[in-house]
């Protein structure tokens, strides 16, 4: 870490230091001096200054619920209005996933069509992924679902396909005309931009509330928050993508006297298709991502499982149906990513039959209607036997009896070094610090090292969070996260700048990120608890394991990008291997692990609700009181004050990224 | 799984032709709401069923138990099996205010919450359960964030309590330390009982917990409504909260127009009643043993048709 800091403050330590004396002795003293001079204010924001803004939100979406009205209908009924079309092939999807196709209501529902049995759900997909790439694929993909099959999760698990089937085309179509806005109007995107930093930092749980009310109770109220929490990759992807079209494209559509629709629609997004399918990726994992808060409000299916089975305890459960999640996760990303590189086929001889022409296509009808039918008499082909599933429950949980019982001590020690020796110190740095310094703190430092512009935004943001009466649990949130931050890159970026340099490491540390960021955090979270008790260090460790992916990444992205004569440069120059590393690897990778620190702060922060389910005493915690409360002013402003910490933080790290990748010369 | 349900139902209602069944005002689904605890889901199922065999449609909802009241208030859902007076009353109050929600009467169980040991910490703290001899020796629950206070593992600040004022008016050495949800509770609860180690902490019944787990609710001062109110009340004459905290009721509650649509169906929901034990022994087997939720609610209409068949009629 140190070398870092040293390349990005270079020239600039006095400030630093200074900055930071100043705060620490304050932080100190301030106990003291609000007793000395009787001025309580220091530590504690007026409560005759604080803004009543939750309670104004709550009264506006009261009014939004119950009165709004636009003449001919309300507000209200315009959005159950949406919530019946999103419901309508919602309940196709899932019908012909899982429930099977009927008419009536309740009892007397009669039976038209089942849904399609097991083996031919199966066998679409792995046809699918034979068509995308190979029989290696086919697999892959093949082998996710079989898993699905054999450990009893094929249900639930039908379930969360058929809102991923729903979630990810609206995210995807909503996306990417958002994206061709921002690309077509400058004034568009200055405007979105605020906006999508929102959509992905306000925590979730802030909003359930307000959709709840304005969507109804069920699945597609989950939707609309999946859709709401998986859209912004796909509008930022969609704009840049776009963007990068190369200019000689566009001149040949102008030259063929393309429209404006056919240029957009012939020419950029096709030719800009490798790079929308980075931004689709990202819809689908943010989509499974969502799962398990999904559950929490009606979505239902594997991340119901999930929390049932966590609440009773039974950890193997809660481990089977979070790798069922993952098993969907890796299927649907390594389909997605093989269309995205599919090359086109060869078009077949014009002369043969339909059948000869499609043999692919006609072998799948044939199966899912052989399959079906026979299915009619044989249930084992329609659904999975429930007796010829497995199940490792007994072995989960008794492996985690005899950890317990062997190594809690072990574990007592450890938790007990972390605590005295970084995070206690840490927290009551933070906490001291009286809140008018801190937003006068925060504004140099924002000040230093992106301009005048950036010190205004984050003192005054800073100061919003005050007036909201929230700056003591801002800060035990910033301290968490910030010593979670500082361990993922303490783990993370090593392993990157191995993973970087060895393909063998790449791949095993690779699956077991990819593992790390679908595995639903709940799963590992109950574990935690019973080795490390409620409190501050469980969440730290939940953290650290979600927000160590891009730590790794980018460190191993950044190694990768060196260009190669640099390092032969350096060995012509007689470097030792270790010269080699930190004379040259790491500071042409620095842009690249800044990246990753502003990716890890951002997954960090977007933990924090989970870790409320810890107990801890953050925002996080505000908002899922809040949830709980049904309160929606105060969820909305405890999210809105996590989106704050973290625009603060992404603005100033990426100030950081860009002004050392001018040092470097890079672009 | 809420379809399945409606196609197994499609079958039976197709197999017995229908006419079978007395009629009904109407055949719209009653839309009741599940949360997430087994006990709550185990007394809807068979509310739900008790319904279906009257006639009745029946859909089941999962909405969060205090989000709920919203659409409950809307006629978006219909009918809520659980809200404790523990937890719930505030939210009751509110929407039944409205006029739009209406007290379908008490469940017939009770919520009981408090202080609870397993039982193996009697033999390190002779006299409990009595809470002065738990706090003389509240030094064997300290951890090393606590020392030398006792540590007390609080539920969910949203749940209430007053814990943190009843440790400050009973002078107790403890320190309490909430947790997130109740799932971090009882892996705590799990964790320490494996090891057989001090834990004290905040359980509830009826709940699987007290059935798996043997061990005990500490005794303090008897809960009186003048002790939370009125400081010169119980043992601390400066302090309130300086006693147990109360039990109460467990209610049901409807949309108040469910009495007009399904006048049938809403006599049938205010006659249901459960207790305690027999709730108990049914979250034990689905938590415990493993058995679905429908094969023990199934099981439970076969064995008391004696009791559910006077509701519907």
């Amino acid at each position: 870490m140190k070398f870092l800091a040293r390349h990005i403050l270079k020239g600039s330590r006095p400030f630093w230091l200074c900055l930071f004396g100043v705060t620490w002795v304050l932080s100190t003293y301030s106990f003291p001096l609000y007793k000395a001079l009787d001025a309580r204010w220091i530590i504690k924001f007026p409560k005759a200054w604080e803004l009543q803004l939750d309670g104004w939100i709550s009264a506006v979406m009261k009014w939004l619920v119950e009165d709004a009205s636009f003449g001919l209908f309300s507000f209200r009924d315009l959005t159950r209005f949406i919530s019946s079309l999103i419901e309508a092939p919602y309940q196709v999807v899932r019908s012909g996933l899982i429930d099977g196709f009927s008419t009536g209501q309740g009892q007397q529902a009669v039976e038209i069509a089942p849904s399609l049995s097991w083996i031919a759900i199966i066998t679409i997909l792995a046809a699918l992924a034979f068509y995308a790439k190979d029989w290696v694929l086919a697999a892959l993909v093949g082998g996710c679902f079989v898993y699905l099959a054999i450990f009893g999760q094929w249900e639930s698990a039908m379930v969360t396909l058929a809102s991923v089937i729903i979630a990810v085309p609206l995210g995807v179509v909503g996306g990417l005309l958002l994206g061709i806005l921002a690309y077509l109007s400058p004034l568009a995107e200055r405007m979105m931009r605020p906006v999508l930093d929102l959509m992905q930092t306000v925590p979730v749980f802030a909003y359930l509330v307000p959709i709840l009310f304005l969507f109804g109770f069920g699945p597609v109220s989950a939707l609309v928050a999946t859709v709401i929490y998986a859209m912004p990759p796909m509008v930022r992807v969609s704009t840049v993508a776009l963007q990068g079209v190369p200019t000689e494209i566009e001149e040949a559509g102008r030259m063929m006297g393309c429209s404006r629709r056919q240029m957009m629609w012939k020419v950029l997004v096709p030719s800009a298709m490798p790079t929308l399918m980075v931004g689709v990726n990202q819809v689908i994992m943010l989509s499974l991502n969502m799962v398990i808060i999904a559950s929490m409000i009606g979505a239902g299916g594997l991340g119901y499982d999930v929390l049932t089975a966590l609440r009773r305890l039974d950890i193997g459960g809660g481990i089977e149906a979070g790798l069922a999640i993952v098993a969907l996760a890796i299927a649907l990303d390594r389909l997605s990513q093989a269309f995205s590189t599919r090359t086109q086929d060869a078009l077949p001889e014009p002369g043969l039959s339909y059948v000869k022409r499609h043999p692919w296509l006609v072998s799948v009808v044939l199966i899912m209607l052989g399959t079906g039918l026979a299915g009619l008499y044989l249930p084992a082909i329609q659904s999975y036997p429930e007796s010829a599933t497995l199940t490792t429950s007994a072995f989960w949980s008794d492996a985690m009896e005899w950890i317990n019982i062997n190594f809690f001590d072990t574990f007592e020690a450890i938790k007990t070094f972390f605590l005295t020796y970084l995070l206690l110190p840490v927290k009551r740095f933070f906490s001291g610090v009286p809140w008018a310094w801190g937003i006068i703190a925060i504004g140099l430092a924002a000040w230093r090292v992106g301009g005048w512009k950036l010190g205004a935004m984050a003192a005054l943001m800073a100061l919003a969070i005050a007036a909201s009466g929230l700056w003591a649990k801002a800060m035990i949130t910033i301290y968490l996260c910030g010593v979670s931050v500082f361990l993922a890159s303490v783990i993370g970026i090593p392993l990157g700048i191995w993973a970087g340099q060895n393909s063998r490491a790449n791949s095993v540390i690779g699956a077991f990120i990819d593992t790390l960021q679908t595995l639903p955090s709940f799963v590992y979270l109950i574990p935690v608890v019973m080795l490390f008790r409620v409190g501050d260090f469980s969440a730290m460790i939940a953290v650290v394991l979600y927000a160590l992916a891009p730590a790794v990444r980018y460190a191993a992205h950044g190694i990768r990008e060196i260009e190669p004569e640099m390092i032969e440069a350096g060995k012509v120059s007689g470097c030792t291997k270790n010269q080699l590393l930190w004379r040259i690897k790491l500071p042409l990778a620095t842009p690249s692990l800044l990246l990753g620190l502003n990716q890890t702060i951002m997954l960090a922060l977007s933990m924090l609700v989970i870790t409320a389910l810890v107990g801890t005493r953050d925002l996080g915690q505000e908002v899922y009181i809040a949830l709980t409360k049904a309160n929606t002013g105060q969820g909305i402003i405890a999210g809105l004050a996590v989106a704050f910490i973290a625009i603060t933080a992404d603005r100033i790290v990426s100030a950081m990224a860009r002004a050392s990748r001018e040092r470097l010369g890079l672009k | 799984m809420k379809s399945t349900y409606t196609i197994s139902a499609a079958i039976l209602a197709a197999v017995c032709a229908s006419s079978a069944y007395a009629e009904v005002e109407s055949l719209d689904p009653i839309k009741l709401t599940t949360h997430d605890w087994t006990g709550q889901i185990v007394n809807t199922f068979i509310m739900g069923e008790v319904l279906k065999k009257a006639g009745y449609n029946i859909e089941y909802v999962q909405a969060d138990y205090i989000a709920q009241f919203a659409g409950l208030k809307t006629g978006d859902l219909h009918v809520a099996m659980e809200i404790w007076e523990t937890t719930g009353r505030e939210a009751m109050d509110e929407a039944t205010a409205t006029g739009n929600v209406v007290n379908v009467g008490e469940s017939g169980m009770m919520a009981v919450e408090e202080w609870w040991y397993p039982s193996y910490m009697e033999e390190v703290c002779p006299g409990l359960p009595n809470w002065e001899a738990l706090n003389d020796c509240a030094q064997e629950f300290a951890t090393p964030e606590t020392a030398p206070l006792g540590r007390y593992l609080g539920g969910p600040v949203t749940w209430g309590g007053f814990d943190d004022e009843r440790v400050e008016a009973l002078g107790m050495d403890f320190e309490v330390v909430h947790a997130g949800t109740d799932a971090a509770l009882f892996a705590e609860l799990e964790s320490a009982y494996q090891r057989k180690a001090p834990i004290v902490l905040w359980l509830y019944d009826p709940h699987w917990a007290p059935t798996k787990y043997e061990g005990s609710f500490v005794e303090f001062p008897a809960y009186s409504s003048e002790c939370y109110s009125d400081p010169s009340v119980g043992i601390n004459p400066s302090a309130a909260y300086d006693c147990g905290k109360p039990t109460g009721p467990i209610w049901k509650v409807a949309w108040s127009g469910v009495a007009d649509k399904w006048p049938g169906a809403a006599a049938a929901i205010e006659a249901f009643t459960i207790s305690n034990a027999d709730v108990g022994s049914l979250v034990a087997k689905v938590d415990l043993e493993g058995v679905s939720i429908e094969d023990v609610v199934a099981e439970w209409m076969a064995a008391n048709e004696a009791t559910w068949s006077t509701w519907i009629n």
